[in-house]
């Protein structure tokens, strides 16, 4: 073997970042045929309440419309930090970020609240087919918000030790492509879901 | 005991001798192979070389060793299966109706998950990024989590030999018999998690190849001058990205149901066993095709190699591949004819499974037209090729036979669909691998494989199936289901023998592959390959030394047309050293991509057994080793052009040494093109 020199910082070439913005998209892709099996099951199950409670019974406008509004909020807020990152506005970009963990937070409560509820009488996802298939679609995003909250955690102390470095700035923007892509998904839960179990 | 979940010390095979025994050469394989490094001295080598490495080439190698493994472990099933059957006339045989159906499971999951799916990563990880001119595949590190994902879900159903039991419920775990209520031991557990752990790599690994293949080929690589290989594992990598979730989908939702007591499929509260059917085969029908055709890759391949001519009809073999690709997704319900869909559902995709039939025998044609006028030389790898184009049609046949929904009536699930599959995935599938294992070995390691025993592992392997395989087609028309663990109609028996005797052919066959490797080895000076150009090739894998530098190639190389590398051997500038070398960027190894693996196996390992607190400590080291990975900005590093220089003219004093092309001995060698070695 030959002697190879290491050195500290290793110039990574402008196409290596488009290899992973690229790679990103694509599995966002095979992520939404995860989605989209969940949300076909969710619809073949809609009968199957064996029963129980149907969404009728157990959805609520209002609870629906705070989570919307607390998530399509937390896009628009991921939006402005990559507006101040473009800015090279450190301070901004870091309270954005701090904002958008918060309505995120916001929105994991009053979903756990509304599964907390849920299963307090007696609607639990063991309780039907349907209600394991509403369970698992709206669980599946819960995860993934959850997943993009820690994420954003791990960006920021990113951003406060390294700073606003190419890598660093490339990682946002694909973890803004997750948290848009998780309110698209969202969009699609209140429209499928929440929507139509109230009429 | 909570701390143990449901693990006792019941869990081990105590129950049975055969049990027991298995158990026991699974751990002494452990053992010896531990034994064997530490004999060597080879632990640094092994962890610091090969575990930790994210070399794409080194990768592919690990692959192909778990696949072989696994293909032994996978034949031994067989052979417990057929040798059950043989005697099981009106009496039990020598195996209980449990273990009988845990080995039918376990072959059939092995041979798919962990021998085919292995296999087929290791050859598109150690080949594909050469036929583009790369220096590695786009995502070296995801590269090396998913080789340890992989690992992790064959060591999951390797244990469950040791400890507890493997599924019962056949490789497709059809609900509600999988389910928790008529299922309630491990068994299924095992198989799920086995599977759902290897399938996220396998869809991870569809991404890194596609995304490799779209953004890494060298200059002038435009996509329609690709190699055929490269371009069947990039239908197959779009397959598997689409594909992979729905078996994600299935099991984890099947997981969820045993688990926490869901009703996705269960008989009653609003369960839908249908769906998972739906589902299963929604992801299995197009994995089909994602093991077969890069087989197809390297048949094409080869019949240009050995028969000394251009690919005929390249274009119409694209076409076909991605042909092949769409109407994959569209013919999954022909495995559930007989769940009582409407006639007319029946009927599409009746038609359809019939219409997939006709961008395959344009390849057929294709491959023939290949070889007609050429001068085709009868190595290994042509002969698996030969062999695969006439036992192929014959499955081919067969299947067009059960794509009618009232043939399928009659058929289904008797062993004419056994000998169908088999038909398909053996000469289609397995000898497709096979040969691209003694075509491209000799660009793995340096040197060629022995042809004799090659020779011979062929003509066991194609005998051995035919005379496996054709009883079952019989059979089946008799109407004899499959998994039969006993049986008690006198006329089956005779055809039972003699399909087990062909599955001894067939053994001889994996015999002669262990001969061939350890001869090989031993005899390897003999058969050093030092032009890295062994078989006269076309594409620009042969343009690398044998074994390929760290980095592939020191100089992109600039593509003129298909067979790119021929082109450059027909214009004399093959071999041609640069005046300079500029300093090359290489991925460091990594032993993050084994530590996630290790954690995936003992997550399954936890989920099976019910100890929560191992299964979350294990999600909380995995996502801490993402987080650590994923905030190390110093992941590469450079090889200084001196040491490229180095390397590169190391390689061309060897190239001196061997100008002459190593083929010119065979008869029928058409003579060119001419060897330029700059001396």
């Amino acid at each position: 073997m030959t002697a190879t020199t290491t050195m500290d910082a290793t110039p990574i070439s402008h196409e290596k970042y488009e290899e992973r913005a690229f790679g990103f998209w694509i599995y966002l892709m095979s992520d939404a045929i995860i989605f989209a099996l969940l949300f076909a099951t969710y619809v073949v199950m809609l009968g199957n309440t064996a029963g129980g409670p149907t969404g009728k019974e157990l959805f609520s406008l209002e609870r629906a419309a705070g989570e919307t509004a607390l998530l399509l909020l937390s896009s628009a807020t991921f939006g402005f930090a990559a507006v101040a990152l473009a800015n090279a506005d450190k301070s901004r970009s870091l309270l954005w970020l701090l904002v958008t963990v918060a309505l995120g937070a916001g929105f994991l409560f009053l979903e756990f609240r509304e599964f907390r509820g849920m299963i307090a009488q007696g609607a639990g996802p063991d309780r039907s087919g349907f209600l394991s298939a509403f369970f698992t679609l709206v669980g599946t995003h819960g995860v993934h918000v959850s997943i993009g909250i820690l994420g954003i955690f791990v960006i920021i102390g990113q951003v406060l030790i390294k700073g606003l470095t190419t890598p660093v700035v490339s990682r946002l923007a694909r973890l803004g492509l997750f948290w848009h892509f998780l309110d698209i998904i969202w969009v699609a839960i209140f429209s499928v879901v929440y929507l139509p179990g109230l009429f | 005991m909570e701390i143990f979940g449901r693990l006792t010390i019941d869990s081990l095979p105590f129950y049975s001798a055969i049990a027991a025994s298995g158990a026991a050469v699974t751990m002494l394989g452990a053992l010896s192979v531990m034994a064997l490094i530490t004999y060597f001295g080879a632990w640094r080598l092994v962890l610091f070389d090969w575990v930790s490495s994210l070399d794409h080439k080194k990768i592919g190698i690990m692959y192909i060793m778990i696949a072989l493994v696994m293909l032994l472990r996978g034949f031994i099933d067989a052979a417990m299966m057929r040798s059950q059957q043989a005697i099981a006339y009106n009496n039990d045989g020598y195996l209980p109706p449990g273990h009988f159906d845990q080995i039918f499971t376990s072959h059939g999951t092995i041979m798919i998950f962990f021998m085919a799916m292995p296999f087929l990563s290791g050859l598109i990880n150690l080949i594909m990024p050469q036929q583009i001119g790369a220096r590695d595949v786009a995502f070296p590190f995801m590269n090396s989590v998913n080789l340890w994902l992989t690992a992790a879900g064959a060591g999951l159903v390797l244990i469950s030999l040791v400890i507890g039991q493997f599924s019962t419920a056949g490789w497709t775990g059809y609900p509600p018999y999988s389910g928790a209520e008529y299922n309630p031991g491990v068994g299924v557990d095992y198989w799920l998690w086995a599977v759902l752990i290897s399938g996220v790599g396998s869809t991870m690994s569809g991404i890194n190849f596609l995304v490799t293949i779209i953004k890494c080929r060298a200059p002038g690589m435009y996509l329609f001058r690709m190699p055929l290989f490269t371009w069947t594992v990039f239908v197959t990598s779009i397959l598997m990205i689409f594909a992979f979730p729905a078996l994600t989908v299935a099991c984890g939702m099947l997981a969820l149901d045993r688990t926490f007591g869901m009703h996705f499929f269960t008989n009653a509260m609003g369960g839908n066993m249908m769906n998972y059917i739906n589902l299963f085969w929604l992801w299995g029908h197009p994995e089909v095709y994602i093991l077969i055709l890069p087989a197809f890759g390297v048949f094409s391949e080869v019949v240009a190699t050995f028969s000394q001519k251009r690919l005929f009809g390249y274009i119409s073999l694209v076409l076909a591949t991605v042909a092949i690709g769409l109407l994959s997704f569209t013919v999954w319900l022909h495995h559930f004819f007989t769940m009582g869909s409407s006639a007319n559902v029946n009927a599409f995709f009746g038609i359809m499974t019939t219409i997939i039939a006709v961008p395959t025998g344009v390849k057929v044609f294709d491959w023939l037209l290949t070889m007609y006028r050429g001068r085709i030389i009868f190595k290994p790898p042509m002969l698996f090729t030969i062999g695969f184009l006439v036992t192929f049609v014959i499955g081919g046949l067969s299947g067009v036979l059960l794509a009618m929904p009232p043939v399928d009536y009659l058929l289904h699930n008797t062993t004419f669909l056994i000998a169908h599959f088999h038909n398909m995935i053996i000469p289609g599938v397995l000898f497709g691998y096979l040969a691209g294992y003694m075509f491209w070995f000799p660009k793995a390691f340096g040197f060629k494989l022995n042809e004799k025993w090659g020779a011979w592992s062929f003509w066991c392997w194609i005998i051995g199936f035919y005379i496996a395989f054709m009883p079952l087609y019989v059979l089946g028309l008799m109407g004899m289901p499959r998994r039969m663990e006993h049986y008690d109609v006198a006329a089956w028996q005779m055809h039972l023998i003699i399909a087990a005797v062909g599955a001894f052919i067939i053994f001889l066959g994996i015999v002669c592959l262990g001969v061939q490797l350890a001869l090989s080895i031993r005899d390897r000076q003999q058969a050093l390959d030092l032009t890295g150009d062994p078989w006269n090739g076309r594409s620009l894998e042969w343009a690398t030394s044998s074994p390929p530098a760290p980095y592939n190639f020191a100089v992109l190389p600039k593509v003129r047309s298909v067979d790119a590398f021929w082109d450059m051997k027909q214009r004399g500038v093959a071999y041609h050293q640069p005046d300079r070398y500029v300093d090359l960027v290489l991925p460091k190894n990594s032993f993050i991509g084994a530590f996630i693996g290790g954690a995936g196996f003992v997550f399954g390992f936890a989920m099976v057994w019910y100890m929560w607190w191992l299964a979350v400590l294990c999600l909380a080291a995995i996502a801490l080793a993402v987080i650590v990975r994923a905030s190390d900005d110093d992941t590469d590093y450079v090889m200084l052009a001196s040491d490229v220089k180095e390397i590169e003219d190391a390689r061309c004093a060897e190239l001196a040494k061997a100008p002459r092309n190593e083929m010119a001995d065979d008869p029928g060698f058409a003579g060119e093109p001419v060897l330029e070695a700059s001396a």
